[in-house]
């Protein structure tokens, strides 16, 4: 097998140039490719790249694509993967960027190994172990990618549909809209905390008109965000309960006592300013009759 | 040792917490706080913990200690400052501070023990 | 799994303060948010001043946790040889209920543990677990 082993690299090596073009050649023939998205000079420039890290790897001798030797390539292939994923490819087209070099590497082989065909064999069976094991790793990647950015969309999109604004000076309001779970009222509730915080406002109105329902584990964060608020000196004004909702937490055994809860927000805005003695009053009449 | 510093605002007093007390600390801080109550005849105590990333019981009860001592010698403690992250915390711990009442920050702690101490009854007595 | 297990000793207030900034560093590092950082190293002060306190002082063991690429947390072991506990159960309700030191700590550290285990023998010791994933 020794001797077998040390023919790939020597054919890869020497044959690279052709091996490249064939392989290029096959990839922009192929439907696969969406050539709008990709530019024919990356392609060249990444299929050159990886052939330049496979045939030194195989130089190197080693076989397995688990072992340090290949760590260039997986790494080059996992940013190829990433990029590709983000660029909106699907995980087998990327997969078949490895995979279509079976076939000139193969037309290689046979050419140079021609009067040998068990070794031709061999050669063929060895680069098929590695090119097989390299596709399913950029599979494999592409997976990673993908869910990383699923994760970053949700984690933007808690940010994006919680947003806290100010009322008035030193008066926060929250409105809260869809279905909360646990993690993302956490979330929204510290959120509301810091800005409390940074703000140095001292009344938050917790609006849950856009809620349909609530279970026992978010009002029980919704009451630990309100008695969080008292701790840190400010005090929050729950709004927006609509009947079902206060069915629910009746029957839930929930205890609203110690917070102050209006229909709506704009009661709740009302109570708030006048915590704050504050009040709304109404301008000059005369002014107005003078425009008019 | 350190000792945590304690300035004069008028008739009000200033703590600004460090972060990390230690437990000596914590006790050569109320020794101090009462003496200088009694000294500077201060009618408000405001204890800053801003800086405090951390309550536990232990802070908790000294804070309750400071502002129950205080009140004997006829001053009103409002304690300011408090982190977010602390304040989740106790609420998980169930402690409640009972006792002491709080402000999102300096001004707007002076600014409600004005308020307490306006409101006080001739007695100097305070609902 | 765990990596590089710390112990520090826990026999003065400044090894309080010591074993909170560790206990920090290895949330932060684990990367947990900034309120279920404060949670462990409250219940981490919690546990220590007990262990000072009651146990006469002993040592704390820190360990990174981690199960598989998503499951990370941190187990904090606190030990003492002191006197230990007479009655656990007692300790974790009266104690809580009348305000006892001993009590509100292992309480506290419970509330803010996802996991919690505590031994303890009269005359011998106690050791006090607790673990909090990311």
């Amino acid at each position: 097998m020794n001797r077998l082993a040390s023919r790939l690299p020597a054919i890869v090596e020497q044959h690279q140039t052709e091996i490249l073009a064939e392989w290029v050649k096959l990839q922009l023939e192929s439907g696969a490719w969406r050539a709008g998205r990709l530019q024919e000079s990356q392609l060249r420039d990444e299929s050159n790249r990886f052939l330049n890290l496979f045939s030194r790897t195989l130089a190197s001798g080693s076989m397995d694509t688990r072992s340090a030797q290949w760590s260039d390539v997986r790494d080059f292939l996992a940013d190829l993967s990433r990029s590709r994923a983000t660029q909106g490819f699907s995980p087998s087209q990327v997969a078949t960027f490895v995979f279509s070099l079976k076939q000139p590497l193969f037309a290689r082989l046979r050419a140079s190994l021609g009067g040998e065909p068990d070794a031709v064999a061999d050669a063929s069976w060895e680069a098929t172990l590695l090119l097989d094991a390299l596709g399913l790793y950029t599979t494999e990647m592409y997976q990673q990618a993908r869910e990383s950015v699923i994760t970053r969309q949700q984690e933007e999109l808690i940010e994006l549909s919680t947003p806290v604004v100010e009322l008035w000076p030193g008066i926060l309001a929250l409105p809260l809209i869809g279905t909360l779970d646990s993690e993302r009222t956490q979330v929204v509730m510290e959120t509301l905390l810091q800005r409390l915080v940074a703000t140095g406002s001292s009344i938050a109105v917790i609006d849950i008109t856009g809620v349909p329902t609530v279970d026992t584990l978010v009002a029980q964060h919704l009451l630990k965000t309100v008695s969080a608020a008292q701790l840190m000196g400010a005090d929050c004004i729950i709004s927006g309960i609509r009947p079902q909702i206060a069915q629910t937490i009746v029957h839930l055994g929930i205890d609203l006592s110690a917070v102050a809860t209006k229909a709506s927000l704009s009661d709740a805005f009302a109570l708030a300013l006048k915590r704050r003695n504050l009040m709304v009053v109404p301008t000059s009449n005369t002014t107005a009759a003078a425009r008019g | 040792m350190d000792r945590v510093p304690i300035l004069r605002l008028g008739d009000c007093l200033l703590v600004t917490v460090q972060v990390d007390m230690h437990d000596e600390l914590a006790m050569a801080l109320q020794d101090d706080l009462t003496n200088k109550i009694v000294q500077s005849k201060a009618r408000g105590v405001l204890i800053d913990i801003s800086a405090l990333e951390m309550v536990d019981s232990f802070i908790g009860r000294m804070l309750g200690n400071i502002a129950a001592m205080s009140r004997i010698l006829d001053a009103q403690t409002v304690v300011v400052g408090m982190q977010p992250a602390v304040a989740i915390t106790l609420v998980e711990l169930g402690l409640s501070l009972p006792g002491i009442r709080t402000a999102l920050n300096v001004d707007a702690g002076l600014a409600l023990l004005r308020n307490m101490l306006d409101r006080a009854d001739p007695n100097g007595h305070v609902d | 799994m765990s990596i590089e297990p710390a112990t520090l000793p826990v026999r003065s207030g400044e090894d309080v303060v010591r074993v909170r900034q560790a206990v920090r560093s290895v949330a932060m590092d684990l990367g947990f948010s900034l309120v279920d950082q404060t949670k462990v190293i409250t219940a981490a002060s919690e546990l220590a001043r007990n262990t000072l306190t009651y146990g006469g002082g002993g040592e704390v063991r820190i360990e990174r946790l981690m199960e598989g690429a998503k499951r990370v947390g941190v187990r904090l072991t606190f030990e003492d040889r002191g006197q230990g506990i007479p009655n656990i159960e007692l300790a974790l309700t009266d104690g809580y209920t009348s305000g006892n030191g001993l009590g509100l700590g292992l309480n506290g550290a419970r509330k803010l543990s996802h996991e919690f285990d505590i031994w303890s023998q009269p005359g011998v010791g106690t050791r006090v677990t607790i673990t909090r994933w990311k």
